[in-house]
């Protein structure tokens, strides 16, 4: 990762050469609409899940653009009247322990291809990394077969042992890039200090990489609160769904959508990870880009 | 073994599990341990039983017998799966070259010199980090057939008289579904360019704008050739997870209306799930490993491509 560091450099390129009314017709009109399409999703999100139901659908006499009575009737809804704050609960109960199982998989796994070195490890990053390109679209079905042969059907188990099968390989990949920085010397003179392999892996090597640990680690919580196709096959009863789950299955009723409780519960279960994001945006990116150079 | 015993004073063996424990191979071993279990018998077993479920009949609660290819001759036959292909290559083409290229337009403009570039970025990627089932619950309602905005917005302007039935309609409901998906897709897309636009020198730049270049020149005979890895790795990913996609389809028209919006994926879904054949789905799901082997070559050649021009090897 070292080597396509980005170079960062602060200079102004040839932006000066620019004239005003150029660089607003080529820079930020083309910005403003780009800001404007990806955004305005959340937005109406956001304003259906506050507005009161007479003003929903009115759009004659309530501008659909804003609200003048905001409420929080759904909002109190979905908390008090559904199973919501259990599918919260199992999202994060699932996201937290398969992200925690994933990391500590990964720690070992990356380190071992990394820096042990032994024999075909170059083999297994490779397949470590094919594995990352298997969808969970392809595996679903079989895994429901295991799942219920094992006798994990319609449990958080059955997630938290199924979610890391996409989280441990990317997380090792990553992991891997991270370990690739740390200098061979400190590992050598640790060595010859008579440091055992496990000293080195827990007081040289994790410390140096805790960027890449809460760059990983945020990454595939994100993943696991992403995740619909496993949770939307292995769970059936209404109080182990996930939310992005609980949501899509158990409060569209019917043809009667109620789009201002729906709202709210997309608003509400996007927040978390919305929240997570904010704190720690760079570690997104450099996990991001550091998955697709490595 | 023979020096060993030549030694003068031999020096006392440490425990075989020790030796075993302390050697690269078998410390390696271990560590790889948890790793493997978890991928062999998660991923690695269900990969394999899923090609042979594919070969059998079984269906929910029943447990299937080798039918050979008779689940692939019945889809051979079925032109709702031959739909669902036609639809999974339209879906894929059109909202790959979109995303790219927007992403692409995107990622230009944020590695211009502008104020607040980190604030734009954050927001860009926020599309990629929501949940997409819960995102794509608010392009639901924004293409509602009644109180769609986008219609509302329309006809006040005058462009057109009566609401847009986005959802209710093939072909619309295929470019809504794609745009809804393109919109999800281009953060990814721009901010993996913009990490491979910022290691390109603007030196380069300034010594073609010096030898006379137009900007387009600049583009085409600098950046590009230099971006060409990066995008042949970033766009075998965007390929692969549009190909793959399930939630949108399934959250926005559940292959509808009359299986116009049916993706391999989502077919394969109602086949095994809620129609129970299990064995069907799992013939689709295999018919689309052909497809994502070509997209992986397509990314192993474009790695290799990318070391050699580091001159690494």
């Amino acid at each position: 990762m070292a080597k396509t560091a980005p170079t960062d450099d602060h200079s102004e390129g040839m932006d000066h050469f620019d004239s005003r009314a150029r660089r607003i017709l080529t820079l930020w009109l083309p910005l403003a609409c780009f800001v404007f399409v990806l955004l305005f999703p959340f937005y109406w999100m956001a304003i259906t899940a506050i507005k009161p139901n007479y003003q929903l659908t009115d759009y004659e006499n309530y501008s659909p653009f804003w609200v003048v009575e905001p409420t929080l009737r759904h909002i109190r809804y979905l908390l008090f009247e559904t199973t919501y704050p259990a599918w919260m609960w199992n999202t994060i109960v699932v996201s937290v322990v398969s992200t925690a199982l994933a990391l500590v998989a990964s720690v070992f796994a990356a380190y071992a291809i990394e820096r042990l070195r032994f024999r075909g490890a170059r083999m297994t990053g490779l397949l470590i990394f094919l594995a990352y390109l298997v969808p969970p679209s392809i595996l679903f079905i079989p895994l429901a077969v295991i799942v219920f042969q094992v006798g994990i059907f319609d449990s958080k188990l059955a997630l938290i042992l199924t979610y890391p099968t996409f989280l441990i390989p990317f997380c090792t990949w990553l992991l891997m890039g991270y370990f690739r920085s740390i200098p061979y010397e400190l590992e050598e003179s640790a060595l010859v200090d008579g440091a055992t392999r496990w000293q080195i892996l827990t007081k040289i090597v994790l410390p140096l990489s805790v960027p890449g640990l809460i760059s990983a680690g945020i990454f595939a919580f994100t993943l696991s609160w992403n995740e619909f196709i496993y949770a939307l096959t292995f769970i059936s009863s209404s109080e182990n769904k996930t939310v992005p789950v609980g949501v899509l299955t158990e409060l569209v009723r019917g043809d009667i959508y109620e789009w201002g409780a729906l709202m709210s519960g997309a608003l509400l279960g996007s927040l978390p990870v919305v929240i997570l994001y904010s704190f720690f945006v760079d570690y997104y990116v450099s996990s991001m880009t550091g998955a697709v150079k490595e | 073994m023979a020096h060993d015993e030549a030694a003068a004073v031999p020096v006392p063996r440490r425990p075989a599990l020790r030796r075993f424990l302390e050697s690269r191979n078998g410390l390696g071993l271990l560590f790889m341990l948890p790793a493997a279990v978890f991928l062999l018998c998660f991923l690695t077993y269900p990969l394999g039983l899923g090609v042979w479920l594919g070969f059998t009949d079984t269906k929910i609660g029943r447990t299937g017998v080798f039918v050979g290819l008779e689940n692939y001759a019945w889809l051979f036959d079925d032109p709702v799966f031959w739909l669902s292909v036609f639809n999974t290559l339209i879906y894929t083409v059109v909202a790959s070259i979109a995303k790219f290229a927007l992403g692409l337009w995107l990622a230009l403009l944020l590695n211009r010199n502008l104020p607040m570039k980190k604030f734009f970025r954050a927001v860009i990627l926020l599309p990629w980090v929501v949940p997409t089932v819960l995102s794509a619950m608010a392009f639901w309602w924004i293409f509602d057939s009644q109180f769609s905005i986008i219609s509302w917005v329309l006809m006040k302007w005058g462009v057109i008289s009566q609401p847009i039935n986005f959802l209710g309609d093939p072909w619309t409901a295929r470019w809504s579904v794609i745009a809804a998906n393109v919109w999800r897709g281009i953060p990814f897309v721009a901010i993996s360019l913009l990490a491979g636009l910022q290691t390109i020198p603007q030196s380069l730049n300034e010594a073609a704008a010096i030898d006379g270049a137009t900007r387009w020149q600049m583009f085409t005979k600098v950046t590009l050739p230099l971006l060409t890895p990066i995008i042949a790795v970033v766009m075998t990913f965007s390929v692969l997870f549009t190909f793959t996609d399930f939630q949108l389809i399934y959250v926005l028209t559940r292959g509808g209306p009359v299986n116009a919006t049916h993706l391999m994926a989502t077919l394969s879904f109602q086949r095994a799930i809620p129609g129970g054949q299990l064995g069907e789905g799992a013939a689709i799901a295999v018919a689309m490993i052909p497809f994502l082997l070509a997209a992986i070559l397509f990314s192993f050649f474009g790695l290799q491509r990318r070391r050699w021009q580091q001159g690494n090897d």
